[in-house]
């Protein structure tokens, strides 16, 4: 599902994010990605997501080479994938409904289909009832299920989500890590970044180790 | 996608775009007031063009020829002259202004009566006003009957004052060059207003651009608001620009019309027809649409997710 082979990053700062990063994860494994701030979690998360491009080396998605898409290509890329940030990265003057349905609208499905399958995205995270409210008007942790109804309510198979749950407390965050390994048990790859060493193990899942932009263990 | 959903797709669109910008009706009326000033100006002048058009041409038709008797001539060859002009069919009318009637008349108005005293001998000539007929009323048929009518004996010369005529129209020409310029500089600046306005418009909304190219949407999808906003601009600058120009002419009607009253003209300021009005719309909607798909397609594009 994703193959990293000998990737570098650098930053046009000049920072050197990942140095020589090489990983498989293959169709419908769970992941974590793990490792100190800066030690280049987010940054694969982005050669994932197409959001950055390696300056040297290969990402494959689905069997793709990000390198070789062009900027025509990508929106078409990007809806095969659902993406959750730690910071939601919502639209506030819209209504969660707007909010979730999103990634349907852009693709032109007809409205009752999209509705139909809004609710049914809210529903899975808890949140069907609540389409009419503005993301504001919610808690962080139910702002962060409306992220990640988003990201799945096109039904994608792999899920990317980078600190999920890095503002929330202990008990929400690991109903928050459930709901992703439901998703994953029903096929979804799932890749998770995040740097709460005690969740994880609670979640039980294969790690990634990285620090310095190297894969440790 | 179908095409019903698709259609549907735009209506929403097109509607919200709408909505958004009477959400800051200050800032809307601003940019369409901007709008209509740019588009009234040259309308203005297309509407004082036409109207001048239309009054000097009705002037145009009825133009006479003088015609100036030598002063030799034999007595009563004025009064046959006349007759034979009458005969012809390209003369609606002569009326006849003996040599006495003209000094008469000169003695009157000029304010020389001593001075004429003076004079032992009466230096005007007979002279023939001739009203061509309405089918010899055009340019060329007037030139004929001035031709015909210096080729009869006795006659000394025929004028034909059209040289103001064409010195008018050579005017109006100018003046429709300077309103096509003025159309083409003000269209542009339409194009830039509705642009630059598109592109503060993008700025502001530049999060929400990034959160739709996260999730998958193309270009084209995060333009087509903007497009729409920008069709918006323009078809109310375009209403706004009739109604300038329509207040003017109606506040301009009354004087017009004294004016013309006083020269003895039944001429009326006219309005502009429906059709330019149509046409004043398509271009304002037009050009907004070619300003906001300038900047959109630009600064959409250089908006990614980071």
């Amino acid at each position: 599902m994703i193959h990293f082979d000998q990737v570098y990053k650098r930053y046009p700062n000049g920072r050197d994010a990942l140095a020589g990063v090489s990983f498989k994860i293959e169709r419908g494994e769970m992941v974590f990605l793990t490792g100190h701030s800066g030690a280049g979690k987010s940054s694969i998360l982005k050669l994932v997501a197409l959001i950055e491009r390696p300056t040297r080396g290969h990402v494959l998605v689905h069997g793709q080479s990000t390198g070789a898409l062009g900027a025509r290509s990508i929106p078409a890329f990007r809806r095969k994938l659902g993406v959750v940030f730690q910071d939601h990265k919502l639209l506030n003057d819209r209504p969660v409904s707007d909010n979730v349905a999103l990634p349907l609208i852009i693709t032109g499905l007809p409205r009752r289909e999209v509705d139909k399958r809004m609710r049914a995205a809210l529903d899975q995270v808890g949140l069907l009832g609540k389409e009419k409210l503005k993301p504001l008007e919610l808690s962080t942790g139910e702002q962060q299920r409306v992220g990640i109804a988003r990201a799945i309510v096109a039904k994608p198979d792999l899920l990317i989500a980078d600190e999920p749950t890095g503002n929330l407390d202990p008990d929400l965050a690991l109903e928050i890590m459930k709901l992703f390994k439901r998703f994953n048990e029903v096929g979804v790859t799932v890749v998770i970044a995040s740097h709460d060493v005690h969740l994880i193990e609670h979640v039980g899942a294969r790690r990634i180790v990285l620090a310095d932009g190297r894969v440790v263990a | 996608m179908s095409l019903g959903a698709y259609l549907s797709r735009h209506a929403q669109v097109f509607v919200g775009s709408l909505g958004r910008i009477v959400r800051q009706p200050f800032a809307t009326f601003m940019t369409m007031g901007v709008i209509a000033v740019a588009l009234a100006l040259p309308l203005l002048l297309y509407l004082l063009l036409t109207n001048v058009r239309a009054a000097t041409g009705s002037w145009n038709e009825a133009f006479d020829l003088s015609v100036y008797m030598a002063k030799g001539a034999p007595a009563g060859r004025t009064a046959s002259v006349a007759k034979q002009l009458e005969l012809r069919g390209d003369v609606a009318s002569v009326r006849t202004v003996t040599a006495d009637q003209a000094m008469a008349e000169f003695r009157k108005t000029s304010g020389f009566g001593q001075a004429l005293d003076a004079l032992t001998d009466n230096p005007l000539p007979d002279t023939l006003v001739v009203t061509p007929a309405l089918g010899a009323s055009t340019p060329d048929g007037t030139e004929a009957l001035r031709r015909a009518i210096t080729a009869i004996p006795d006659v000394q010369s025929v004028q034909l004052d059209t040289d103001w005529v064409k010195r008018l129209h050579a005017l109006l020409d100018l003046l429709r060059r300077v309103l096509l310029l003025t159309a083409g500089i003000l269209g542009i600046g339409v194009v830039l207003i509705v642009g630059n306005t598109i592109r503060l418009d993008i700025l502001n909304r530049r999060a929400e651009i990034e959160v739709m190219k996260l999730v998958g949407a193309t270009d084209r999808f995060a333009r087509r608001p903007f497009l729409y906003s920008g069709v918006w601009y323009g078809l109310g600058g375009g209403l706004l620009a009739l109604g300038l120009v329509g207040a003017a002419a109606l506040s301009l009607a009354q004087p017009v019309d004294a004016l013309a009253r006083l020269y003895g003209s039944p001429f009326q300021l006219g309005q502009l027809p429906w059709s330019t009005d149509g046409a004043v719309l398509l271009a304002a909607v037009a050009l907004a649409w070619l300003g906001s798909w300038l900047a959109a397609t630009r600064h959409i594009r250089g908006i990614e997710p980071n």
